[in-house]
């Protein structure tokens, strides 16, 4: 019993940093049909700007885990949106009315040119950020018992707020009602005065911006990364969100959260050899019995 | 007109000439490393070692009077680039010989390649056994081989932990479930049951849900066949779900990067491991290590293998006269050459006479020392 409590939470802490990365992916889908394959390096780039952030920060003086984290995650925030921004324009905006294929290779472009930059400024060499948030909670479960740090618990915390958020204003400011308009109708939108252009660069900036937050979340956490970290962790993130949808916000994050449970739990009952195996058996399945992904809305030919 | 004729012609013979002889003055030496990806320290270890070489081989004369000049093959610790770069060292660069691969999984298609070619290569790193015992016949090795480093290792598992119980956790490449698979070999044979034989994903910083599988094993002890990536995130995602138990791992960890990863000195306190003497401590390589220091550059791990690895080729070059592969592999067999690492010889096979790995251990200051 304590190991499938732990095997969850372990799951949840990971499903919950996919599902963060998801939404990137899902964002930018669902407002332009086009695949971002350069948000895994976005989501590295964070990383690296998180530990920058961090070292300046403690350079200073500033010793409270509060101050640090707020400083780390608006730096952070803020410098990979401007990144996002700039993808946006480098790679999809120049190409907005070519063959629906030419964007996605110049994202791939844009994916190596970022992680070569990466390795060459910053050095091929595993980084490291030291443990910010020490302490462990320990809960007796049965015989056994179940550790979560509480790092763990503040990625969870700041997962859920940063969905929250994220979904507050899509559904509820003037920007997401004009973000909406554009994903439904891109030519509608721009006849009834909304600047589509401006939208589409905007939704790139959020999709970064959720990325920065895993990136902040997972140095947090893992304490470790290098310029290769986007991929892996990128292709997991792209799976969730075509596991819970894509176009969905809340799809993503389920399709995050099945994700990293299921790997768990698979790894603790069977064997973690062939975890990835498992995930991608069910995303298989699950897109057998509905193409549309979990939370996803059904293809409507538009005629 | 006909002077004309003539001088067009002479010119661009001229050049070429000039040009072939200046390409005929260098002996061109591969060093196939992964400059890039995941484990570019090693790469770049094995690239300082090989340059400092050169240097000093080609300030005594070079050899046979001619001056080695290095060429890179990056293959960023991958099979398929490995081949590439192989190929791109072989045919368009001319080596005679190669200093490489890093991973064994790139070392092994990379070495058929050189053995086609006829051509020497040393690897200063890798060392799964399976590389020298295919038959090819210009394939040494400067480094020991899995099954020496894993049967030290199981050794002190049972006499000196007196472990009955052992994970074994590997990373699914060719070297860490190869080190792995002889641990555990190694572990029956001593009388150790593993409890718990997993594999993990090289990539991911995410291995809790094996951590949790370790601790509900009940395994005393923990080995880990793999590299620094994915050592640090293991042990320290071992120590954060409260499993204090000992964490066995390989030479491939030989960095203090493994602190980097592992988030901190405190993850990485008590980690063993196992590897060669520190070469810097030799007698034998004492100038050679100042020499490094003076500009800069700190010798770890496997530069100094590197750097003995051109020495021997250079010592076969020098005595066969030729850079004749064949020649040169048969020199090797038969004689002995003194390196930075001390005097080395080969087998048959191409592995080292003597490989002698010993127990290393991190301590609290993130620095590690030999038991």
């Amino acid at each position: 019993m304590d190991t499938f409590i732990q095997q969850l939470v372990n799951g949840l802490t990971l499903g919950s940093v996919y599902g963060l990365i998801a939404i990137g992916y899902t964002m930018v889908y669902g407002i332009i049909g086009m695949i971002n394959f350069a948000h895994g390096e976005v989501y590295m780039i964070s990383a690296y700007l998180a530990a920058i952030s961090i070292a300046v920060l403690s350079f200073w003086g500033v010793d409270s885990f509060p101050l640090i984290i707020l400083g780390t995650l608006i730096f952070t925030i803020v410098v990979t949106g401007v990144y996002g921004l700039a993808i946006e324009r480098v790679a999809y905006k120049p190409l907005r009315n070519s063959t629906r294929l030419a964007p996605l290779i110049s994202a791939i472009g844009i994916s190596l040119v970022l992680q070569n930059y990466v390795q060459i400024s910053q050095g091929a060499r595993q980084q490291g950020i030291p443990t910010l948030l020490e302490g462990t909670l320990r809960i007796s479960v049965g015989d056994g018992f179940v550790m979560i740090t509480h790092t763990k618990l503040f990625i969870l915390a700041a997962a859920i707020i940063g969905m929250l958020a994220l979904t507050f204003m899509i559904k509820s400011t003037r920007l997401g009602r004009m973000c909406r308009a554009t994903q439904q109708d891109r030519k509608m939108s721009q006849i009834l005065g909304i600047n589509t252009d401006r939208i589409i660069s905007y939704v790139f900036v959020i999709g970064a911006s959720m990325g920065a937050l895993a990136g902040v979340l997972i140095t947090l956490n893992y304490g470790t990364f290098d310029f290769y970290a986007g991929f892996i962790i990128g292709i997991k993130a792209f799976t969730a969100a075509v596991l819970g949808g894509i176009g969905s916000l809340p799809g993503a994050m389920l399709g995050g959260l099945i994700l990293g449970v299921s790997e768990a739990q698979f790894s603790g009952m069977v064997n973690a050899d062939y975890k990835d195996v498992f995930s991608f058996s069910l995303l298989v399945l699950i897109l057998i019995f509905r193409p549309q992904g979990l939370l996803g809305r059904p293809q409507v030919t538009k005629v | 007109m006909k002077t004309i004729f003539k001088a067009s012609v002479a010119l661009p013979a001229a050049i070429s000439m000039a040009l072939s002889m200046t390409a005929m003055a260098d002996i061109k030496i591969g060093v196939g490393a992964p400059l890039t990806g995941p484990n570019a320290a090693f790469g770049e270890q094995i690239w300082r070692g090989a340059e400092q070489a050169a240097k000093d081989i080609n300030a005594k004369g070079g050899i046979n009077g001619q001056q080695i000049a290095l060429v890179k093959g990056d293959d960023a610790c991958e099979p398929k680039q490995a081949v590439a770069a192989a190929n791109q060292m072989v045919d368009s660069a001319k080596v005679v010989a190669v200093i490489g691969h890093y991973c064994s999984s790139s070392t092994i298609p990379a070495s058929e390649i050189y053995d086609e070619a006829q051509i020497v290569s040393i690897t200063p790193a890798s060392s799964a056994p399976s590389i020298t015992e295919r038959g090819l016949v210009g394939v040494f090795r400067m480094a020991g081989r899995d099954d020496q480093q894993g049967q030290v290792a199981a050794d002190y598992i049972a006499k000196n932990l007196k472990a009955k119980t052992v994970a074994v956790i590997h990373d699914k490449d060719t070297f860490g479930q190869g080190v792995a698979d002889t641990t555990k070999a190694a572990l029956k044979a001593e009388g150790v049951e593993t409890v718990l034989y997993e594999g993990l994903t090289r990539g991911e910083k995410d291995f809790n849900a094996v951590v949790t599988k370790i601790r509900s094993s009940k395994a005393e002890v923990v080995y880990f066949g793999g590299c620094h990536p994915e050592a640090g995130p293991l042990v320290r995602q071992m120590r954060e779900q409260g499993l204090t138990i000992p964490f066995v791992t390989t030479d491939c960890t030989v960095t203090d990067q493994l602190v980097t990863t592992a988030g901190g000195k405190k993850y990485t306190d008590g980690v063993l491991m196992t590897f060669y003497p520190d070469p810097r401590n030799l007698e034998t390589g004492k100038a050679v290590v100042k020499e490094f220091r003076d500009t800069g550059y700190e010798p770890e791990s496997y530069t100094l293998f590197s750097y003995a690895s051109l020495q021997a080729l250079a010592a076969a070059f020098s005595a066969t006269g030729t850079t004749d592969g064949n020649k040169a592999s048969e020199w090797l067999k038969s004689h002995s050459v003194d390196t930075v690492l001390g005097t080395k010889s080969w087998n048959e096979k191409g592995d080292l006479k003597e490989s002698p790995y010993v127990m290393y251990k991190w301590d609290a200051d993130g620095k590690f020392g030999q038991l």
